[in-house]
């Protein structure tokens, strides 16, 4: 039990996709224009995370080494259709809000970076809990620059008018150049609040000797992102 | 003791020129069209400077405050930088505008690159376009009183003809700083005579604009129309002060001319083939993001080296 809850905290904060790993770039620029999108977005993925995460370290004793990789994205991609089915059948605002970015979940970098560095190699019930982790840890990243995009460009949070009638939005920030000003802005506190609390930035500098835990391992000198990027 | 037999360290050669001495110059050459955006446009242009110039330099002292980094307000750098943004702005901006294009501009533009001699753009045309995106109809509003009107080039592009006198003299609606070729060009001859800047980069990007102009624009080689946009926008005010940033403009001769012209062909494809009537501002800024490239193909060859034999 005490390691679900480590994989739920190293996936939230520890190792947050979005401000640590900086996976999935993709959908976390595209999609953040509003709080609701990113919500949306990360849940999404959330659901394919953990069911991918838990089919994959179901069968890693069939998948051969050699093929993992396209065995791998099957699954995933599986997964996200039925996601992608389910949404526009059930939350079709959401669908339409997303659009091009719910099928390229599939090449998500996350997804295919826990399933080869954690679920193909760990017990069901932790690469679910990792899935879960992991999805959240996104979540939260998307949610947070969702909402300072939509602050600043929109004067809205979720919707609600938050700010005096007489702001004029910087339209800039629902643009496509405000999602990285935001993205950098928040990482750069994030790792302010890290040096403040006086431990390490990086995720290299958090090598705990458990290599199967490391993201980077099996890469020295660069990172898994550039291998299976989105 | 006598110069000739003092030992140093290098550089053995310096010159009196200092950052802060360069930057009062073109302060100096930015008066002129200053003034007379005042006179024309009356106090809240003052204002406008001002408030552009006090939030640059504000900016710049409590970054480097907050952040334990020596105080270089002084060289003057973020003064221009203001006065530079404020004339890129039509006189009727509201005042938080030019503040937030001030804040924009020295803080991500500038310091976050690293302060000056590190930005990858000229900051006050990166606070400019900030503006643009944020707020495109107040940007292009340059109504002021209870004069309104379309400016020489929105006239231009719908194919109108326009009054070349006035152009040159600045009875034309745009920004403060633009609107007067005379002003403007007093004050580019005073900083070419001063040997600020380099002639290279406004004569290559004038004469390539001009050539695209003629080439590609439906009026084509009408002299009227040519020297209407040679005029008219910030064309004037880009050439001869903001392209000429040492920053971000390249180090040999030869990359200055490439430099330049880059920034008059992409003015022109902007001006003929875009929507808006305006592109002087992003020309520069994407021919700034191509000096590095320009800096690698013209690596001057080291004397000796190479060569035939």
């Amino acid at each position: 039990m005490k390691k679900c809850f480590e994989r739920l905290y190293n996936g939230l904060v520890r190792e947050n996709p979005t401000f640590v790993l900086m996976l999935g770039m993709c959908p976390t620029l595209a999609v953040t224009t509003s709080a609701i999108n990113g919500v949306g977005m990360g849940l999404t993925t959330t659901a394919v995370l953990i069911m991918s995460n838990m089919i994959i370290s179901m069968l890693r004793k069939v998948i051969p080494d050699g093929v993992r990789i396209p065995a791998f994205i099957v699954i995933i991609a599986s997964f996200v259709t039925i996601v992608e089915l389910c949404l526009e059948a059930y939350i079709p605002t959401l669908y339409e809000a997303l659009g091009l970015y719910i099928p390229l979940i599939v090449v998500n970098c996350i997804i295919l970076g826990r399933a080869e560095s954690f679920a193909s190699k760990d017990r069901v019930i932790y690469s679910i809990f990792d899935g879960l982790g992991m999805g959240l840890g996104f979540t939260l990243g998307l949610t947070c620059i969702g909402i300072v995009r939509e602050i600043l460009g929109n004067g809205t949070v979720f919707g609600f008018t938050v700010l005096p009638e007489s702001y004029e939005p910087f339209t800039i920030f629902i643009l496509a150049p405000g999602a990285f000003l935001v993205l950098a802005f928040l990482v750069a506190l994030m790792n302010k609040i890290k040096l403040l609390k006086g431990k390490d930035t990086g995720v290299t500098g958090d090598c705990d000797k458990l290599c199967r835990n490391c993201p980077n391992k099996g890469c020295v000198g660069k990172s898994i992102d550039t291998e299976v990027a989105g | 003791m006598n110069d000739l037999i003092n030992v140093s360290a290098s550089p053995h050669v310096r010159s009196r020129m200092s950052t802060s001495a360069i930057m009062f110059l073109v302060i100096l050459s930015l008066l002129p069209s200053a003034v007379f955006g005042m006179i024309r446009f009356g106090f809240y242009a003052a204002l406008l400077i001002a408030v552009c110039i006090a939030s640059c330099v504000i900016t710049e002292v409590v970054f480097e405050l907050l952040m334990r980094k020596k105080v270089t307000a002084g060289d003057l750098s973020a003064v221009v930088t203001g006065l530079l943004l404020a004339l890129n702005l039509p006189p009727s901006a509201t005042w938080w505008m030019g503040a937030a294009g001030s804040v924009f501009a020295i803080l991500i533009v500038k310091m976050l690159f690293g302060g000056l001699g590190q930005n990858f753009m000229n900051p006050a045309l990166g606070g400019r376009c900030f503006l643009i995106i944020c707020f495109a109809a107040r940007m292009t509003d340059f109504s002021y009183d209870t004069f309104t009107g379309a400016t020489p080039l929105a006239v231009l592009k719908e194919g109108g003809a326009v009054n070349l006198m006035d152009m040159f003299v600045g009875r034309i609606p745009g920004t403060i700083g633009e609107v007067s070729a005379i002003a403007l060009l007093a004050g580019a001859a005073f900083l070419l005579i001063m040997g600020i800047i380099d002639f290279r980069i406004p004569l290559a990007y004038l004469l390539s604009f001009v050539l695209f102009m003629g080439t590609f624009s439906s009026p084509g080689w009408d002299m009227t129309y040519l020297a209407a946009e040679l005029c008219g926008g910030g064309l004037m005010l880009g050439a001869f002060f903001m392209a000429t940033d040492y920053v971000t403009s390249p180090i040999t001769k030869t990359g200055r001319v490439i430099f330049g012209i880059c920034c008059g062909l992409l003015t022109g494809l902007f001006r003929v083939f875009a929507s808006s009537a305006e592109g002087v501002s992003y020309a520069i800024i994407i021919s700034n993001l191509l000096v590095p490239l320009i800096e690698r193909i013209t690596v001057p060859k080291p004397f000796g080296k190479g060569g035939e034999i």
